[in-house]
Formats: C-alpha cells, structure tokens, sequence
C-alpha cells in the first residue's frame, strides 16, 4: 500500500496498462495477432518509461518493440504461412494445418 | 520424463524462485527513493567535465565507454551468428517476383512518405543524442526500421541494394571496428584505451561531448548496418513475395 500511496495517478494508470498488456500477450495464441498485441503492449511499455522521466529507454523501447521486432516476426510468419498456401495448393497439405509453427 | 516428474520438479523450481524474488523485491528501496550514488555524482560530473547535457550518453559512451563497446560486439555476435544458421538454409528464389507490390496507391504513398521522414527522424535521433534524449542505438534501429518498411511498399526490387552482402558487411565492420580504433586511438597517444581525446566544445550544441559524437555515430553505423543484415538475411531466406491483395 505504501508504494500505491506514492505514484501519481498517471504512473498508476502507466503501471496498470503494462501489467494488463503482458498477460494479454502471452494469451494470445495466434503467432500474428501475438505480434500486433506485443507491438502494443510496447508502446504501453514506452508510455511507462516516458511518464517515469525516462527518455532514452523510451526511444529504444519505441524502434524495438513498434518497428524491429515486429517487422522480424512478421517476416517469419510471412514466410511460414506462405509456405503453408503453397503446399495447400499443391495438394500435399494435411487436411488440418499444422498450428505449432513448425514445418 | 513422465507428466507427474516433470510437476514434481517445476513445484519445488517455482517455489524457490518465487521465495528468491519475493526476498529479492522486498528489499527494493521505496518507490522513487534512489539510493545512488552512481547516478548521482553522474548528474554532476557529466555535464561540467563532458559537456554533453544528455547525461545518458556522456555516461554510455565515456564513463562507461568499454561496457557500451561489448554491447555492441552484442549485436554484432547475434547477427553473425544469424546470419550463419540462415546461410546455410535454402535462399529464397528470385524467381517468383510477380505481383510483389501493394494494391492501394494511397498506402504507398504513404508509405513513401513515411520512409523519408522515419530516416530524418532517425538520422536526427542520433546526430542529437548527447543533446537531446536520443542516441546512436535508437537512431540506427529507426533509420533500418524505416529502410524495411521500403521493402513492404516498393516491393524487393526497389529495396534490393539494401540486399547487397557486398556493401553491408564492410560497413558493419567500418562501424563496429570504428568504436574499437577511436579506443585505440587513445592508446597509441599514451593515454588510457577510451579516453576522450577530441575537444570538448560548447554544452548544448552538435561540437559537444569530444570522442562521444564519433563514438555515437559509429555505433549508429553498427545498428543501422547490424539491423539491414538481419533484415536482409530473413527477406532472403524466409519471405515469401508479397501478393497483391486480389491474390490472396
């Protein structure tokens, strides 16, 4: 309770998105919107370090997790899934796609 | 190992972690209540003797110069080791090129646009970092980013010399080996390895900070180079053509 006591409201709704935004990520099962929803919870991380006093960790914050990071996992997935329709078309995919990543 | 083994060794695991980090978080200082006294006597030595009044980047790049070197050899390991494993893989075939461009004209406009504003952004980033908050990491890691996003809107041909090894990978070099020669720099002029050699200049102002510009631009010329690697690296081996969207 002494550490709610001292945040400034700002800080706590900060806290409160970030502490929100994790659980949200790893309970997203769809590689893609796992990407999109990590891309988010990034920015909610940026908005912690800004209102914290924290500029730099906020801008390497911002180009990792909204431009870097994402732009590698899409790159992947782009490539797994397309590997995926390939297959389907020739005729050579199982009848339930295989949903761990793998190929 | 049986589902039940594994449970009766994660219980214990966790049990002990969990006390670990609960003994580790209770002995935190008050939130907001920083003991220092690094950061302290960083807040009024950097500024009077480095004359950079970003204190973040006199204290990465002069005061704790060599750690800010092996982060970099970081980035440089974990690329090369990338760029390795995927090597050897099968490459992508050039081939099937077709078609690879967006289907709306508006959203490659915009995406044009974005591309030359994120590099100004990201070349201002790091050409300010020891101003202003900001830094050779960040600009560098906008400025790849941004080049990326060429690839999506123009497609590979427009984004193909930024797929050139051949002119990539001096360049990582020039950057990551320019961190290691200004060290040396001062050590062939008798000096400790880092010390900031060049003219100190005006506090707020671009000829500020001596060593520390040169220091900021070369790690910028790592990341960026770093970043384009990886990013060519995955286009090649992993990404498929982008489809117009009536394909799909």
């Amino acid at each position: 309770m002494t550490v709610l006591a001292t945040l400034v409201p700002l800080q706590a709704v900060a806290f409160g998105l970030v502490a929100l935004g994790a659980p949200l990520v790893v309970l997203t099962r769809d590689p893609l919107r796992q990407a999109l929803v990590n891309g988010v919870y990034g920015v909610s991380l940026v908005c912690l370090f800004v209102v914290l006093e924290a500029p730099d960790p906020a801008l390497s914050m911002l180009v990792v997790s909204g431009i870097a990071y994402p732009l590698v996992l899409l790159a992947a997935i782009a490539r797994v899934r397309g590997e995926a329709r390939r297959r389907r078309r020739l005729g050579r995919a199982r009848s339930r796609p295989d949903r761990s990543g793998r190929r | 190992m049986s589902r039940r083994g594994r449970l009766a060794l994660l219980g214990p695991a966790l049990l002990g972690l969990g006390a670990l980090l609960g003994w580790g978080v209770a002995g935190l200082p008050a939130f907001g209540h920083y003991r220092g006294p690094y950061g302290f006597v960083l807040d009024r030595i950097v500024v009077p003797l480095r004359h950079t009044t970003n204190v973040v980047m006199g204290t990465t790049f002069d005061v704790r110069g060599v750690d800010t070197m092996g982060e970099e050899f970081i980035l440089y390991a974990a690329v090369l080791g990338v760029t390795l494993l995927l090597r050897s893989g099968e490459r992508g075939r050039p081939g099937r090129q077709a078609g690879e461009r967006l289907g709306t004209d508006g959203l490659r406009l915009l995406g044009v646009t974005m591309v030359g504003g994120g590099v100004l952004v990201g070349l201002w980033l790091a050409a300010f970092g020891y101003v202003t908050p900001g830094g050779g990491f960040q600009g560098g890691a906008l400025v790849a980013g941004t080049i990326l996003l060429l690839y999506l809107v123009g497609g590979r041909s427009a984004y193909a010399p930024f797929l050139a090894e051949a002119a990539l990978d001096p360049l990582e070099s020039l950057g990551a080996g320019g961190y290691v020669v200004i060290g040396l720099a001062a050590l062939a002029s008798g000096l400790p390895f880092l010390t900031n050699l060049l003219g100190l200049g005006t506090p707020g102002s671009l000829v500020s900070g001596g060593s520390i510009a040169a220091l900021n631009w070369a790690s910028a010329l790592a990341v960026t180079v770093a970043l384009l690697t990886l990013f060519a690296e995955f286009l090649e081996t992993y990404v498929v053509p982008l489809a117009r969207a009536d394909e799909a």
